[in-house]
C-alpha cells in the first residue's frame, strides 16, 4: 500500500514534474533546433499542468495561451524559416561561458536543495486557500490591490508594441 | 422545471460507482465525435454537390450514406508510403497532434443543463481553455510541414502558423466582449445568461448573444476566425492545392492522411459546438422563455409546459442540431467563396477583424457602465452612439493617413479580350 502522504494528486504532480524536467533537459541536449523547441513546448505544456494541480487555473491556462500557443509557434516559425541545420557550428569551444555556467548551475542547485531540505518530510499537499487561482480572485486582486502596477505594466506593453512597430517599419 | 428524464438520469448516474460515471462521461466526449465524423463527410459531399448542381456520392447504401465507410476501408488498405528523408519522429507524431485539440475542446461543450452532460469538466476557465487548446491545433500542421522534408509541405506549415497567430487575436478579442458581458468564463454560465430576458427589456424572449448588437458583431468575427482556425475554405491556404499540391499533408498517405482528415472534421464539429454554446443559446431549442409566455397567455400554458419539458429533456438534441447548422454554414461558405490571396488573408485579419473586435470590446464596457447606471435603454443608445463615433474617427484617420502618404494604391488594369470595358483592380501595397 501507498503511504498516507502519497495521494493520487501527488503522483500526478510528480509525474508531470518528471516530464517537465526531462523536457527541460531535452531543450539543452538536443543538437537539432526544432527538437529543442518541441521539448520547450512540451515543458511549457506540462508546466501548465503543474499549475493546474496546484490550483492556479488561470496561471496555467495563461501559460498555454501565451507561451505554448503563441510564442512557441513564432519560435518554430522562425526556426523553420531559417532552417537551422549544421548543429556542429553551434558548438562553442574554449569559451569561458561553459565553466561559468556550470558554477552558476551548481549554485542554483544548492539554493533549490536548501529550500527542499526544509520542506522534505513534511506535508506535501498544496497549501493554498480555496479558489486561490480562479479568475474571479485573480481579477479582483489585480484591479484593487495591484491596480497601479497593472496600469504600469499596461503602459510598458503599449510602449513595447509601438517600439516594435517603429523598429519593423522602414518608412513611417 | 425538472423533467422526469432529468431526475431519473441524475439519480441513476449518481448511484453508479465513480469509475463508471467517469467512463460514461468519457464516452459522451468520444462517441459523438467518432460517430459523427463519417456522417459529416457524407453531409459535406452531398450538400456541396447539391449546391453545385451535381449529384454527389449516391451509390453506396441508401442515399450514399455508407460512402464514408467505403472511403475508410479504401484509406485503410491503401499502400502506406513513408518518404525516406523525413524526420521520422516528427513525421509520425504530427497527425496525432492534429487530432488532439478537437477532442480536448470537445470535453467542455455543454450538451445540456445537467452537470454530467458536459463531458469532462465544466471548467472555470472554459473560454480561455477553448482558446488555449485551439491554438495548439497548429502544431500538427506545422510539424507535418517540417517533418515531411518537402518544400511545399514546409510552405504549408509556415502559412498555417502565420495564419493562426493572426486570427487567434481577433478570435480572443471577439470572445472577450462576450466574457465581459457575461462576467464569467464558464460555458454553462454563458448559456445560462442567454436564458435571461432579451436586451434586459423584452421579457418573453431569451437573450441569445447573436440577437444583441455586440453579440452579433462578435459572432460574425468569431465565425470568420473559426473558419480560419480550422483551415477550411476560403482560408485553406496551408493546403492550397493550386499552389502547394496538398500543402502540409502532401507526403502523408493512407491512414495518416485519414487522421488529418478526421482531425479537420472533428475540429469543425467542435468549433460549431462552441459557436452554438456561446452565440446561439447553447442547448435551448427556441429563444422563447416558456414560463413567461404561459403567464402572459394562460390558454397556451399546456403547450408551454410541453415545450419546456422538451427543452430540458432533449437538450442534447437541440445542441446537436445547432452543431449541424454550424457545419452547414461551413459547407455553405466553402461552396460560395473563392480562396483568399495570402495578403488578403493577412489584411483581413489584422486590418479589419482585429480593430472591429477591439472596438466592440470597448463599446461593450461602455454599454455595461451606462446600462447599469442609467438603465438598459440608455445603455443601447450609448452603444450605438459610441459605434458611430468610432466609425467616423476611424474613417477620418485612414483617409488622413492615405492623404499624408500620397497615392499608395497601385492601379492594375485588365483589358478584356472581347473588347469589353476596361476594368481596374485596386491593389493595396
Amino acid at each position: 500500500m501507498l503511504p498516507e502522504q502519497i495521494t493520487p494528486g501527488l503522483l500526478v504532480f510528480a509525474a508531470m514534474g518528471g516530464i517537465a524536467a526531462l523536457a527541460a533537459l531535452g531543450v539543452i541536449l538536443f543538437p537539432n533546433a526544432v527538437r529543442s523547441a518541441l521539448c520547450l513546448v512540451l515543458n511549457f505544456f506540462v508546466l501548465a499542468g503543474l499549475y493546474f494541480t496546484l490550483g492556479a487555473e488561470l496561471l496555467g491556462i495563461t501559460q498555454i495561451v501565451v507561451y505554448t500557443g503563441a510564442i512557441m509557434v513564432l519560435f518554430l516559425f522562425v526556426i523553420m524559416l531559417l532552417n537551422l541545420a549544421a548543429p556542429q557550428q553551434l558548438n562553442e569551444k574554449g569559451d569561458i561561458k561553459k565553466p561559468l555556467g556550470v558554477v552558476m548551475g551548481l549554485g542554483m542547485l544548492a539554493l533549490i536543495l536548501a529550500q527542499l531540505q526544509v520542506a522534505i518530510g513534511k506535508d506535501f499537499g498544496p497549501r493554498s486557500e480555496a479558489n486561490f487561482g480562479t479568475p474571479e480572485v485573480v481579477g479582483r486582486t489585480l484591479f484593487t490591490l495591484y491596480a497601479f502596477p497593472l496600469e504600469i505594466v499596461g503602459i510598458l506593453l503599449v510602449v513595447g508594441i509601438v517600439g516594435s512597430i517603429l523598429l519593423a517599419k522602414r518608412k513611417i | 422545471m425538472r423533467g422526469i428524464l432529468q431526475i431519473l438520469t441524475e439519480e441513476w448516474t449518481t448511484s453508479l460507482p465513480g469509475w463508471v460515471q467517469a467512463l460514461l462521461r468519457a464516452l459522451l466526449l468520444v462517441l459523438p465525435l467518432l460517430i459523427l465524423v463519417p456522417g459529416l463527410i457524407w453531409l459535406e459531399r452531398r450538400l456541396l454537390s447539391w449546391m453545385q448542381d451535381r449529384i454527389g456520392p449516391n451509390r453506396v447504401g441508401p442515399k450514399g450514406l455508407l460512402q464514408p465507410i467505403a472511403d475508410g476501408v479504401k484509406l485503410f488498405f491503401k499502400e502506406d508510403i513513408t518518404p525516406s528523408h523525413i524526420d521520422r519522429f516528427i513525421y509520425f507524431i504530427a497527425p496525432a497532434i492534429a487530432l488532439f485539440p478537437a477532442f480536448a475542446i470537445g470535453g467542455t461543450l455543454p450538451w445540456g443543463p445537467l452537470y454530467w452532460l458536459t463531458p469532462v469538466a465544466d471548467v472555470n476557465i472554459g473560454i480561455l481553455y477553448m482558446l488555449a487548446i485551439s491554438s495548439l491545433g497548429v502544431y500538427g500542421v506545422v510539424l507535418a510541414g517540417y517533418g515531411s522534408d518537402n518544400k511545399y509541405s514546409l510552405m504549408g506549415g509556415l502559412r498555417a502558423s502565420a495564419q493562426l497567430i493572426s486570427y487567434e487575436l481577433a478570435m480572443g478579442m471577439s470572445l472577450a466582449a462576450i466574457v465581459l458581458a457575461t462576467g464569467s468564463l464558464k460555458m454553462t454560465s454563458i448559456v445560462y445568461l442567454q436564458q435571461q430576458p432579451l436586451w434586459d427589456t423584452v421579457n418573453i424572449l431569451q437573450n441569445w448573444f447573436i440577437f444583441t448588437p455586440f453579440g452579433f458583431i462578435s459572432a460574425v468575427i468569431f465565425l470568420i476566425c473559426m473558419v480560419a482556425e480550422t483551415n477550411r475554405a476560403p482560408f485553406d491556404l496551408p493546403e492550397a492545392e493550386n499552389e502547394l499540391i496538398a500543402g502540409y499533408h502532401t507526403e502523408y498517405s493512407s491512414m495518416k492522411f485519414a487522421v488529418f482528415f478526421m482531425g479537420e472534421y472533428a475540429a469543425m464539429f467542435v468549433f460549431s459546438g462552441v459557436f452554438a454554446a456561446i452565440f446561439l443559446g447553447g442547448y435551448n431549442l427556441l429563444p422563447i422563455r416558456w414560463e413567461v409566455l404561459s403567464e402572459l397567455a394562460p390558454s397556451l400554458a399546456g403547450f408551454c409546459r410541453f415545450m419546456e419539458w422538451m427543452n430540458v429533456n432533449f437538450s442534447w438534441l437541440w445542441f446537436l442540431g445547432k452543431c449541424a447548422f454550424g457545419i452547414c454554414v461551413y459547407i455553405w461558405i466553402r461552396a460560395t467563396l473563392p480562396r483568399l490571396r495570402y495578403d488578403q488573408l493577412m489584411s483581413l485579419g489584422w486590418r479589419s477583424l482585429l480593430p472591429i473586435a477591439v472596438t466592440n470590446f470597448m463599446l461593450v464596457a461602455l454599454w455595461m457602465v451606462v446600462s447599469r447606471v442609467y438603465g438598459p435603454a440608455n445603455g443601447w443608445i450609448s452603444y450605438f452612439v459610441g459605434a458611430i463615433i468610432f466609425a467616423i474617427g476611424y474613417s477620418n484617420v485612414t483617409s488622413a493617413s492615405r492623404r499624408a502618404k500620397g497615392d499608395t494604391l497601385e492601379q492594375r488594369g485588365i483589358t478584356m479580350t472581347d473588347g469589353g470595358a476596361r476594368r481596374t483592380i485596386e491593389v493595396i501595397k
